[in-house]
């Protein structure tokens, strides 16, 4: 066998390796993209059901206003978690700030055992359910949201796979972590 | 989550293999016994023909075809807010698109879900169940059903259901055939050409393969059908993260003694969260032909669930409530820590009669009636073919506008 066979054979073997690595950096970082989309859609949906909870607050409060004329406190906590809620630009503030939301909203609606007539109220029962169901919704975006989080997480961490991922700089994401002590350990807020 | 998809995949299309190979083999059978050895390319091309008929009338309308035979509803998010709501949930809670909603008009509590695909899926329920369950419980029966979507068993049950179809049909037809008709036979095999021994041998094989045949099929399908109504179980905690909620639900469907769901037959029976044919007392009886867990056995590893939510610790609660091996494939077993969560349903007026008016009330709106609250607390129910502008309240005869839109 030549030298010129050799190197012939030994420069396809590399070639073929070459290919194999940009074959799989290719696949990887299209993995990666599809991942990465899905964490960025879970954390869409989180957005829908806050914004639709901060949307629903102004109705339930002119709902119940007519029947709780001694709770201003009680509204004026609500408005204010809202504001603050709205405004909130990070992860982790917004995840602070809706916690301090969602405790301000149980709160309420313990002090609503209190008027009967307002809890026989339809409009008021309707409300409530939305509500209710936007809590839920909220809670299980946010599970869905730190699912994905965890598997888009794993893969850009584990070897070999991360190596790629330092290349196109894909980096890890927060996860929706609930600050308020009293929500951690309820997670749902019940009515 | 994602590996358990594939296995269950994998294991429908080796499952629906095992089924057409017990329809082909059938028609081939059959083909022979009556018109001699060549008839059996016959036989199978008229049962290959069969298949692919039903397979396609299935795809392309299967769904519809068994919402209609269960005399379902599509609803909106008016006429039941609270159930809309629980389906939004699971889907979200799921990464699936919002299926469609239907509600059966039928007291006895039950559920099941169909379609295609994820996109083209349908939810079910009965009226029945929405009145006797609690929130946390619905949203239990609801995750089950969007899991056997997220598992891609919907499809699965469809085709199996429909090639389970064909293969009884053929062999009933071919059964009675037999006995009323002998006399056809004799001339097609004498045509053949053939002595009559070889026939006789043929025709005795036919009748024992047309005889084995369903009942083969039935036992492939069963076996899987049970499977994966524990992995159903199993996805529905991960979702709702709450198995009391399920629990609690197939014990009130267990002992609900409302008459059994009309609508349902053999075919369709598979596909409910409970088995619509189970009597009063028999859910000790586990045997080859059901095509459900025993219900018994499935809120026991509910209730046995106490470290956490995922597909492992349902996998463990069964270990141990049964004492055999896991239905889980091993690899779908990483290891994720879910938290459990509280309960946080109100309880619901367990009171019979408020349960049959609020059935009553479930069917009105389905069925387009008006609810109109009068300030003197009567609800007056309009029926959708009221003519007229306005009514009056029988109690307080305060004057109302019927609003129809």
């Amino acid at each position: 066998m030549s030298i010129g066979m050799i190197a012939l054979i030994v420069l396809l073997v590399i070639a073929a390796g070459l290919l194999l690595v940009i074959l799989y950096v290719i696949g990887t970082y299209n993995v990666f993209v599809g991942l990465r989309n899905q964490v960025d859609n879970a954390w869409s949906q989180i957005d829908v059901q806050l914004k639709r909870r901060h949307d629903l607050i102004p109705n339930l409060v002119e709902t119940a206003k007519g029947y709780m004329k001694h709770e201003r406190g009680t509204f004026e906590a609500i408005t204010n978690a809202r504001a603050q809620a709205m405004g909130a630009k990070t992860v982790a503030d917004a995840g602070k700030a809706e916690g301090a939301l969602g405790d301000a909203l149980s709160k309420f609606m313990l002090v609503v055992e209190n008027y009967p007539d307002l809890k026989a109220n339809q409009n008021f029962l309707a409300v409530q359910e939305e509500l209710s169901s936007t809590e839920n919704k909220i809670a299980f975006s946010r599970q869905a949201y730190n699912d994905q989080t965890m598997f888009f997480n794993n893969r850009i961490q584990m070897f070999p796979s991360n190596i790629v991922a330092g290349i196109f700089s894909f980096t890890k994401r927060d996860f929706f972590e609930v600050s308020a002590a009293a929500e951690r350990e309820a997670p749902k807020v019940s009515f | 989550m994602w590996e358990l998809i594939r296995i269950n995949k994998r294991n429908s299309v080796l499952l629906l293999m095992l089924m057409a190979v017990c329809l082909l083999g059938l028609g081939a059978v059959i083909g022979m016994a009556i018109s001699g050895p060549d008839g059996g390319m016959l036989g199978l091309m008229i049962a290959t023909g069969i298949w692919v008929v039903l397979t396609l009338i299935s795809f392309s309308s299967g769904d519809q075809i068994l919402l209609a035979a269960s005399n379902a509803t599509a609803v909106t998010h008016d006429v039941h807010p609270q159930l809309f709501n629980v389906v939004e949930e699971m889907s979200i809670a799921s990464g699936l698109p919002m299926p469609k909603v239907y509600i059966i008009n039928d007291p006895a509590p039950n559920a099941f879900a169909t379609g295609r695909n994820p996109k083209s899926a349908s939810v079910a329920v009965t009226a029945g169940l929405l009145a006797k369950l609690n929130r946390d419980e619905l949203q239990g029966v609801v995750g089950h059903e969007m899991s056997h979507i997220l598992h891609r068993d919907i499809l699965f049950v469809t085709l199996a259901g429909i090639m389970l179809g064909s293969v009884v049909l053929l062999s009933q037809v071919f059964l009675r055939g037999m006995m009323y008709g002998g006399g056809s036979r004799r001339r097609y095999s004498s045509g053949g050409g053939k002595g009559g021994g070889g026939a006789a041998i043929l025709l005795i094989i036919a009748i024992v393969v047309a005889i084995l045949a369903p009942i083969m099929t039935q036992l492939l399908y069963f076996a899987l059908s049970r499977r994966r109504e524990y992995l159903a179980d199993a996805g529905s905690v991960r979702l709702t993260r709450y198995p009391e909620g399920l629990a609690s639900a197939l014990e009130k469907i267990a002992n609900d003694r409302a008459p059994q769901l009309a609508s349902a037959n053999k075919v369709t029976a598979p596909m409910f969260i409970v088995n619509p044919f189970k009597k009063m007392g028999q859910w000790n009886l586990s045997d080859l032909t059901s095509t459900h867990p025993p219900i018994s056995e499935r809120i026991r590893i509910l209730r046995n669930m106490s470290q956490g939510a995922s597909l492992k610790d349902y996998s463990d609660a069964f270990v141990n409530v049964t004492k055999s091996r896991t239905v889980m494939p091993v690899s779908a077993l990483t290891k994720e820590d879910i938290a459990l969560r509280q309960a946080s349903a109100e309880a619901k007026n367990e009171q019979k009669e408020k349960q049959l008016r609020q059935v009553g009330d479930i069917m009105r709106k389905v069925n387009g009636f008006i609810f109109l609250t009068c300030a003197c607390g009567m609800t007056l129910k309009i029926p959708p073919n009221y003519s007229a502008a306005t009514v009056e309240c029988p109690r307080c005869h305060t004057v109302h506008n019927v609003n129809k839109t």
